[in-house]
Order: C-alpha cells, then sequence, then structure tokens
C-alpha cells in the first residue's frame, strides 16, 4: 500500500504541487528589500562608523594628547605628536588615523578619558583613492563639527547603560 | 537626371528577373522581420519579466532603477554587452568557437517559420510543420557541443557533454508526446493541429502528456530544474564559461528565444494557440495572437516559476527521470491512448465509420 502511495505521489507530483503553491504566495508578501540609497536602515547609539574629534561648546577641542588611544589602538592606525601650546595647555600637533588600517573596534573610544576621539554614525565615506582615507587632525576635526550634534546624542542615549 | 534614376530604379524592380526572384525575396525577408524582430523584443523583456518573478517569489524587488520600474534594464544589458570586448582564447578553434553562438541563436529563430501566432499568421504554412519544429530544436544541441568543445575548457566541455546527453534522452519522449498530439489530431500541420477541436475525454488523456512536455521542454531549454549544462556552481557557466560581449549575448538570446518557442510549441500543440481559451466564444472578440500570446506568458511564467521553486536536479536522477519514467511512462500512455480512440472510432482517419 506504501509503495502504491509512494508512487502515486510521486507521479501527480503532489509535493512539487505544493512547492509551486508555496512559491507563488511568496509573491504577496512584503519585499524586504531596503532601497539602500533611498532607504537606511535603523543605527544603535554604538554604531561605530568614521571616526571624528570632538571640541567643548566653547570651541575649544577635547583631545589632551594623552595618547591612550594610540596606545590601545590594536591596528596601530593612531598616530599622535603633541607639544605643549603658547597658552600652557597640553595639545596635539598632529593627530593622524590612518583609516585604512583602522579595524573599527572602538577600543580607541572607550580609551578617551575626555570624549575627544570618537566613532560616529556616518559610514558612507568611500573614496576614490587610498590618499583620502589618510585622515589627519583637520579632517578629523572637521568631521567632528559636521556630526556633533548627533554624536552627542549618542553618547548621552547609550550612557545610561555605561 | 534623377527621374530618369528613378525610371531605371523602377525597370530594374519590374524586370523579369526581379518579379521572379528579387521581388519574393524581399518579400520574404519583410515577413521573417515581422516575426524577428517582435520575437528579440519578448526575449529582452522575457529576461526583464525572468527577473521581476524570481525577485517577487524571493520577497525581493527586482530591477527598478533603469527607467521607471527598471524597464529600461534589458536595453541597458544589451548596451553594455555590445560595448564589451569578445574575447578569444588562445587555445580555442576560432572558427568553431564564433559559429557556434551564431548557430544557437539562428536555430532558435529559424524554428519560428512554422509557430502560427494567429489564424493564418505564419510565414511558412508546411504540412510536416511538426517534424520541422522537433528536427529543429533537436539541432540546438550542436550549437551548445560545438561551443562546448571549441572553447577547450574542461568546464564548458562537461557543460557541452552534459546538454548533449541530456537533450538527446528528453527528446525520446518528447517525439512520443508528439505523436500522441498526431494521433488525435491526424496532421504534421500546425494549423491543422490548432483547429482541431477535441472532445473533453480527448483533452484528458492528453494533459498527463501535457506535463511530460512542459517538463522536457525544460530539459530542452537548459532550464532549471534541468539547467545541468550551465551549472554555474558546478561547472561555472558551462558549454558558455569562455564567452564573452555579443558571442555571449547571442547564447543568451538563443536560450530565452528557446524558451519562447518552447512555450510556442506548448500552446500550439496543447493550448489552443490563438483560439480563446476553454472554447468560449465570447473572448473571440479579443484578436487570436493576444490569446496567443498570453498563453506563451503563461507557460513561459511556469518555466520561471520553476526556476524559482526546484533545485537542480542531480546528472543522474536527471538520467534517471528522462529513461526510466518519462519514456516508459509516455511508451504505455501512447499505447494506452491509440487503444482507447480506436474503439471510440474517434482515431482521425475514422471519424466518418
Amino acid at each position: 500500500m506504501s509503495f502504491f502511495d509512494r508512487t502515486a505521489k510521486s507521479f501527480l507530483l503532489v509535493e512539487i504541487v505544493k512547492g509551486f503553491a508555496l512559491t507563488f504566495s511568496y509573491i504577496f508578501r512584503p519585499k524586504v528589500t531596503l532601497n539602500y540609497p533611498f532607504e537606511k536602515g535603523p543605527l544603535s547609539p554604538r554604531f561605530r562608523g568614521e571616526h571624528a574629534l570632538r571640541r567643548y561648546p566653547n570651541g575649544e577641542e577635547r583631545c589632551i594628547a594623552c595618547k591612550l588611544c594610540e596606545a590601545i589602538c590594536p591596528a596601530l592606525a593612531i598616530t599622535i605628536e603633541a607639544e605643549p601650546r603658547d597658552d600652557g595647555s597640553r595639545r596635539t600637533t598632529r593627530y593622524d588615523i590612518d583609516m585604512t588600517k583602522c579595524i573599527y573596534c572602538g577600543l580607541c573610544q572607550e580609551a578617551c578619558p575626555v570624549d575627544a576621539i570618537v566613532e560616529g554614525p556616518n559610514f558612507e565615506f568611500a573614496t576614490e583613492t587610498r590618499a583620502e582615507l589618510y585622515y589627519n587632525k583637520d579632517k578629523l576635526l572637521a568631521n567632528g563639527d559636521r556630526w556633533e550634534a548627533q554624536l552627542a546624542a549618542n553618547i548621552e542615549a547609550d550612557a545610561p547603560y555605561r | 537626371m534623377a527621374n530618369s534614376v528613378t525610371e531605371q530604379i523602377q525597370g530594374l524592380w519590374n524586370s523579369d528577373f526581379s518579379v521572379a526572384y528579387v521581388q519574393p525575396t524581399a518579400f520574404a525577408g519583410l515577413h521573417v522581420l515581422e516575426f524577428v524582430v517582435p520575437l528579440i523584443i519578448a526575449v529582452a523583456y522575457l529576461t526583464y519579466a525572468e527577473r521581476k518573478v524570481l525577485a517577487a517569489m524571493q520577497m525581493r524587488q527586482g530591477p527598478n532603477v533603469v527607467g521607471p520600474f527598471g524597464l529600461l534594464q534589458p536595453l541597458a544589458d544589451g548596451l553594455k554587452l555590445l560595448a564589451k570586448e569578445t574575447i578569444i582564447p588562445s587555445g580555442a578553434n576560432r572558427g568553431v568557437f564564433l559559429f557556434a553562438p551564431m548557430l544557437t541563436f539562428l536555430l532558435s529563430l529559424v524554428a519560428w517559420a512554422v509557430i502560427p501566432v494567429n489564424a493564418g499568421w505564419v510565414v511558412s504554412n508546411i504540412n510536416v510543420g511538426v517534424l520541422y519544429l522537433f528536427a529543429i530544436s533537436s539541432l540546438g544541441v550542436y550549437g551548445i557541443l560545438m561551443a562546448g568543445w571549441a572553447s577547450n575548457s574542461r568546464y564548458a566541455f562537461l557543460g557541452g557533454l552534459r546538454s548533449a546527453a541530456q537533450m538527446v534522452s528528453y527528446e525520446v519522449s518528447m517525439g512520443f508526446v508528439l505523436v500522441s498530439v498526431l494521433l488525435t489530431t491526424g496532421s504534421l500541420n500546425l494549423t491543422a493541429i490548432v483547429d482541431a477541436q477535441h472532445p473533453f475525454w480527448v483533452s484528458l488523456m492528453l494533459f498527463p502528456m501535457f506535463i511530460v512536455f512542459v517538463i522536457s521542454a525544460l530539459a530542452e531549454t537548459n532550464r532549471a530544474p534541468f539547467d545541468l549544462p550551465e551549472g554555474e556552481s558546478e561547472l561555472v557557466g558551462g558549454y558558455n564559461v569562455e564567452y564573452s560581449s555579443m558571442t555571449f549575448a547571442l547564447f543568451f538570446l538563443g536560450e530565452y528565444s528557446n524558451m519562447i518557442l518552447m512555450s510556442g510549441m506548448t500552446s500550439v500543440l496543447f493550448l489552443g494557440a490563438w483560439l480563446p481559451p476553454f472554447g468560449i466564444s465570447a473572448l473571440a472578440v479579443v484578436p487570436g495572437f493576444i490569446w496567443f500570446a498570453l498563453k506563451v506568458c503563461f507557460v513561459l511564467f511556469v518555466f520561471i516559476w520553476t526556476r524559482a521553486t526546484l533545485p537542480r536536479f542531480r546528472y543522474d536522477q536527471l538520467m534517471r527521470l528522462g529513461w526510466k519514467v518519462f519514456l516508459p511512462f509516455t511508451l504505455v500512455w501512447l499505447v494506452f491512448m491509440a487503444a482507447v480512440l480506436l474503439y471510440n472510432h474517434a482515431l482521425p482517419g475514422m471519424q466518418g465509420g
């Protein structure tokens, strides 16, 4: 009997017709596609994207050249040189991040005692040349100025969990 | 001066030689273009439809950027292929390598000569239409085999061999299916086959043959789940790995116009081509060629639907299905059909007595 059943089933293409019905039903399900450049997915406040150097509200840069980020960077992507400024405060003269080396681990922002170096929400910074990915201090500060509103909001949103 | 030139041309056009040879050739050429141009457009939009339908069945959107709803995507793809470089491998047999895609494409177009798209709309209404179609679709294997061999590449060669074995296997059962259709209609002329009206019980007997035919058509056109000659996951791309640019485009066009051809054959042999469905005469207000196009589209949709549903067969499963299931089944069913028709005095020559 089971032989008869099996033969009948395979000859009447039962399983295949079921499969066809299933794929057909998928036509009417909502699409999962995200129209990427026009639509974007949600990002966590902890998202680790492009780096930025932040400033205080009065315009003074936060970084005090403690070099903890340079020390902790597992990819050796950060290079810092520092000198006392004319007013006697310690500031960097050079703050470079080689974005081609960076592994976006976020250890630099964890190490920073003054929340100066942070990884922001921006992940669309592809460039046409490699040289453009060797970020210097000006570029990082410019990033900070550009993203400050969101950076501050993200840090605040994440603060209760730290 | 200009007058005399036009007069001369008119004179040439109306000369005996022209009336005997040039004019018929020119008209035949125009007639052919009437079929080929829509066919190529259909092929272009079949690729679009395939991508859209597959996408819909996989909860994706498919091409939607080039033009409204991505409708210009086939044109963009065609342009891209045209603009690419034709690469001929150094170890390839140049002549055969270049001839293979042309042959594939040509054969897929030539077969359309006998497909009637409406009552009387056919390039050549020959009396052995079915045989002609069968012969041309069997020749299709040569293009692929030649490509596989001339590429001088292992993957291409394996693809060509698989294709040859597969097409030969499924042609056998396809032949029996055709014979069963001939048994009920008594003609090899495709127009006569469409016009032959069957009682319901004959259609019911033909139904399993219809299923076998569609499945064999999938195998004949190397479509999923029988796309072993291409098998991109195991043979990289099968017989067309070494092809690029226009040579590849010709294979691509050939494959898709073969799909349309097989759908056309299915609708002529089983679905009544240009006749309104289920014999509802009220639907006859819609022109016949639109019914034909709709039926072809339906079969093509089934082809694409199959691709979205079924995984690829293993090679031994493919051969088992062809030789150990379809061949005996069609053979037995053919004998059964013949017997029933004979018993009911419904064989073509017997209607009178």
